[in-house]
């Protein structure tokens, strides 16, 4: 056997170190760390956050940088195509479409956020009471929801917006009047597996408060699902306020809203598709964008889809 | 399995009052009479006509009577067609709709089936990065802008299919699509996870084990199993797939029942809105329970609950 | 006698995210007809891995062979493909595994489940097949087969499960039996039946058996030769005697140490310190080195070649080398307390 060159004095005992022996292999990271890691490497996710901080950005600056604004008709300049003047044309009244497009960036984008805060907010306050009392409590609480989840979201979206006067807020109150029991079951569902998990048993044996269990751990832990339902709330939001605007129950005029910037387009398709071409482009690219982000979250913040 | 039928009737009928009620009062609570928007009536003949609508009784009354015609499926005449009750223009409308809707069910579901179970069998290569583009793309393309876009490509420019109406299977193609779009993307991704969830699990690997091929194990095992998700979205499909009539149905002319709840909607014929809402419900819970029998017969342990449960 | 299987040196390797992982390094083993080898280790240390190998059923990628041969029926199973595996697979080797709640389609009936296999290779009608799985569910000790054949999985106890992929796993009469820790997931007093039931199996049908396990009292019970597998190696083989009375590697005696005993009242079941070695970024030495209380410079840099103790006993540690200082093994790994003496 051609055994390795070896002294004798490879045969002395080796000193373990204990502690060393019991460390664990692998830096340990904690779970931010870790899901932001994971998100990093996602190169989808961090195109959309790039264009979502972009759109937020020309929200603001577009309409100053074009020189002109959303509401000032030129009925002499109507439906020219893009331009140097107009870079993305004029519509069929005159108005500059690039101005108007960042406007709609704005609203479609406040109208986003907006209703995905609300829903939030209710979401959790209903959710995590129900969640985290049970029995009874939970049970009428979440009757209440079943009820109103079991009517179509749009068409309730719709009713409201036909008794309710138009306007930017009705819309928003419209959208999260049933949208938040979306949010609440996320939460009450999360609520519920973690109450009855082992760590929470763990710490409530030695003797945490409610307080500190509901914002030390089950908040933290709740977070995950959470925040990917309200990335995907926010899409949600900007299509259905897409959706009304083109069936004319949309942000009143003048305010410019993607959804009847395209919904008014339509009635010249034909001649001036170029019209219609910018908002519903951004339309997409901002719920794309959403998504991807979204679905970058959800790869994240899941330990059990870990690969 | 009786029993447990009639007590899904019976929560059916539960929900259904709910929602006339609510509608109902909600319409009632709507600015302006039904006729505020007509002037030409002089205030005579507002009056004639609010008594021969019954809009002269009390509330309670009117409710009530609505209620019980509800019940019976008559909405009413509609405020805004003289001569026509809103039960008419339903039975009208409703097979357009119908038609239209069971094809993009069908394209949504062997699409969106199919592009997930390439997308997991392909995992992590191309066929797996394509079919989720195609799904990040549908998902994030609204209809309505699918429905323009299809609309101008292949009927105003290249004049391959009809702009709109509804004669021939050739005038539906294009609305199907468009309407298919968002819940064909939402099952492709449903069924890529749910398809990669149970390729990993261990009955996939016994079923490798007993040298059954490939092709086999994917599909007699694998696809039965994946496909539970999906049944259980088939609820929602539906309403996605009604809600997204509404506008898919206006941009392609086609007079279904979308577009005359549009219609109703910009005229604010309130008794044309309150019977299409109440059929509308119907048809949602009425496809729901439909789902839940169907899973019953894809999942043998629902059977068993079902049974346990008498 | 011509051996069954055996298999050279096989390495598996993962790419992971955190690079490629060496999950088994160089194994080798036989298997005679009718026999029931006992591969033992901790979580991690590759058996698994090496058990699913042997029927190609590892996921590639990420999985991949990294060297060496499993030669069944003078053919070697590393270099098949897919589809000749599959004439393979359920015909002349089959496998039984961990948890039987999981391992049965739950939208198939069990017939349909051991039916298949019987279908695809032995070219049975679906009656033939049908009746067959009945024959085997009796083998197999489930009561009134006639009626449970056409049941679903969720209708069978957890035992009966275990039963019924042990009648999958029998149905063509395979040649080897590989039982990727058939009991684990199961009651104790469950165990045992499943235990005895291969056993019986074993001599009505005379498949020679691979048994996966983490526990040596499984092991007393139902082997004849075991392999110790550590950090993705064999450390030490031998027949069942052996093995328990004589072990050689410090590995085998902190697991024997590690046992419960009958007569060992109120001893304290020795733990192993620290945990297995990172196959990510495996030691150059000895893989339990960093865990031996009896550990030298050389464990550190060197792997120790295999010595031979018998016929059947090899054990690859340092401490057989003549330079190295005497080392008895401790009271705690003597089965029944008392040392067995050459």
């Amino acid at each position: 056997m051609a055994l390795p060159q070896l002294k004798d004095s490879d045969f002395e005992p080796l000193q373990i170190n204990d502690e060393e022996a019991e460390k664990i292999a692998g830096e340990s990271t904690s779970y931010w760390k870790d899901a932001w890691r994971r998100f990093r490497k996602n190169k989808l996710a961090l195109f959309g956050i790039v264009m979502i901080v972009l759109l937020g950005i020309m929200s603001f600056i577009g309409g100053p940088i074009s020189g002109h604004n959303y509401f000032d008709n030129d009925l002499l300049n109507a439906n020219k195509s893009p331009s140097g003047e107009h870079w993305f044309g004029t519509d069929n009244l005159g108005r500059d479409i690039f101005a108007r497009t960042w406007y709609g960036a704005k609203i479609s984008l406040f109208i986003g956020l907006m209703a995905a805060l609300i829903d939030l907010v209710i979401g959790i306050i209903w959710g995590s009471i129900a969640g985290y009392f049970g029995g009874k409590v939970d049970e009428y609480m979440m009757r209440v929801a079943d009820v109103l989840y079991g009517v179509p979201y749009l068409l309730v979206v719709i009713l409201l917006m036909v008794i309710l006067p138009q306007g930017l807020w009705t819309l928003i109150i419209a959208m999260t009047i049933t949208g938040w029991i979306n949010m609440a079951r996320i939460v009450r569902g999360q609520v519920m597996q973690l109450r009855s998990e082992e760590y929470v048993m763990a710490s409530r044996s030695l003797g945490a408060s409610n307080t500190r269990l509901l914002f030390k751990h089950l908040v933290p832990n709740t977070m995950g699902p959470i925040l990917v339902t309200l990335t995907l709330t926010i899409p949600n939001a900007i299509f259905t306020e897409a959706f009304l605007s083109f069936l004319g129950l949309g942000v009143p005029a003048p305010l410019a809203s993607w959804g009847t910037m395209s919904s008014d387009a339509l009635q010249s398709l034909q001649y001036y598709p170029f019209q219609l071409f910018f908002p519903a482009f951004f339309i997409c690219l901002t719920m794309l964008a959403f998504n991807v982000i979204g679905d970058g979250m959800r790869d994240a913040l899941d330990p059990k889809e870990r690969k | 399995m009786a029993k447990y039928l009639l007590k899904r009737l019976a929560y059916i009928i539960v929900s259904l009052f709910f929602i006339i009620t609510i509608t109902f009062f909600l319409m009632q609570a709507a600015p302006g009479g039904p006729f505020a928007s007509e002037k030409k009536l002089t205030p005579a003949l507002e009056e004639q006509m609010n008594e021969a609508y019954g809009l002269n009784d009390p509330l309670y009354e009117q409710y009530f009577n609505y209620l019980v015609n509800a019940f019976t499926f008559d909405f009413g005449p509609s405020f805004k067609y003289v001569g026509q009750d809103v039960i008419e223009i339903i039975t009208r409308s409703f097979p357009y709709s119908l038609i239209l809707g069971i094809e993009s069910i069908l394209i949504a579901l062997s699409i969106g089936v199919l592009l997930g179970v390439i997308a997991a069998v392909k995992h992590n290569k191309f066929g797996d990065y394509t079919a989720m583009v195609i799904a990040v793309l549908g998902i994030s393309v609204p209809s309505f802008i699918m429905a323009t876009v299809l609309q101008y490509i292949f009927a105003i420019k290249l004049g391959a299919l009809p702009v709109a109406r509804f004669e021939s299977f050739a005038h539906t193609i294009l609305p199907a699509i468009a309407l298919a779009t968002t819940p064909l993307a939402f099952i492709a991704r449903l069924m890529r996870s749910s398809m990669l969830d149970v390729l990993n699990s261990d009955y996939i690997k016994t079923a490798k084990s007993k040298g059954l091929g490939q092709r086999v194990v994917t599909y007699k095992h694998g696809l039965r199993n994946a496909i539970l998700p999906v049944v259980s979205y088939l609820g929602p499909l539906v309403v996605s797939i009604l809600t997204g009539s509404f506008i898919i149905e206006s941009i392609f002319g086609i007079p279904g029942l979308g577009s005359e709840f549009v219609v109703s909607v910009t005229n604010r014929d309130y008794t044309v809105i309150m019977g299409t809402t109440v059929f509308f419900s119907v048809l949602l819970l009425v496809s729901i329970l439909l789902v839940d029998l169907l899973y019953g017969l894809v999942d043998p342990r629902i059977k068993v609950a079902g049974k346990g449960g008498k | 006698m011509s051996k069954l299987l055996e298999v050279k040196d096989l390495s598996i390797a993962f790419d992971t995210y955190g690079g490629e992982v060496q999950a088994v390094r160089g194994v080798t083993f036989d298997l005679d007809e009718k026999e029931t080898l006992a591969i033992v280790g901790e979580s991690g240390s590759g058996k698994s891995v090496t058990a699913q190998s042997l029927m190609r059923l590892v996921p590639m990628p990420p999985g991949k062979f990294a060297g060496g041969s499993i030669v069944f029926n003078e053919e070697d199973l590393v270099e098949k493909s897919d589809k000749q595996m599959e004439g393979i697979r359920g015909k002349d080797i089959s496998m039984i595994f961990q948890d039987p709640m999981t391992s049965l389609n739950p939208t198939m009936p069990i017939g349909k489940q051991i039916s298949e296999g019987l279908i695809k290779h032995q070219n049975m009608s679906k009656k033939a097949a049908h009746n067959r799985g009945i024959e085997l569910l009796k083998l197999v000790g489930i009561p009134n087969p006639e009626r449970r054949i056409d049941q679903y999985p969720h209708e069978y106890s957890g035992g009966m499960r275990q039963r019924a992929m042990i009648a999958i796993a029998l149905a063509c009469n395979p040649k080897i039996l590989i039982a990727d820790e058939p009991t684990t997931a199961l009651d104790v007093t469950i165990q045992a039946q499943i235990l005895d039931l291969m056993r019986d199996v074993q001599e009505e049908t005379g498949t020679a058996i691979i048994l996966i396990t983490h526990d040596l009292g499984v092991v007393a019970n139902a082997a004849n030769r075991v392999a110790v597998m550590y950090g993705g190696k064999i450390v030490e083989t031998g027949n069942v005697n052996e093995i328990f009375y004589n072990p050689k590697h410090p590995y085998t005696w902190g697991l024997l140490s590690s046992m419960p005993k009958i007569d060992g009242d109120d001893e304290e079941l020795l733990a192993i310190p620290g945990s297995p070695p990172d196959l990510a970024d495996p030691p150059k030495g000895c893989p339990f080195a960093a865990r031996c209380p009896y550990a030298m410079k050389v464990c550190e840099n060197h792997m120790p070649e295999y010595t031979h103790l018998s016929e059947t006993q090899q054990t690859a540690c340092w401490l057989l080398d003549e330079r190295a200082p005497d080392v008895e093994a401790p009271e705690s790994a003597m089965v029944g307390g008392t040392k067995v003496h050459e």
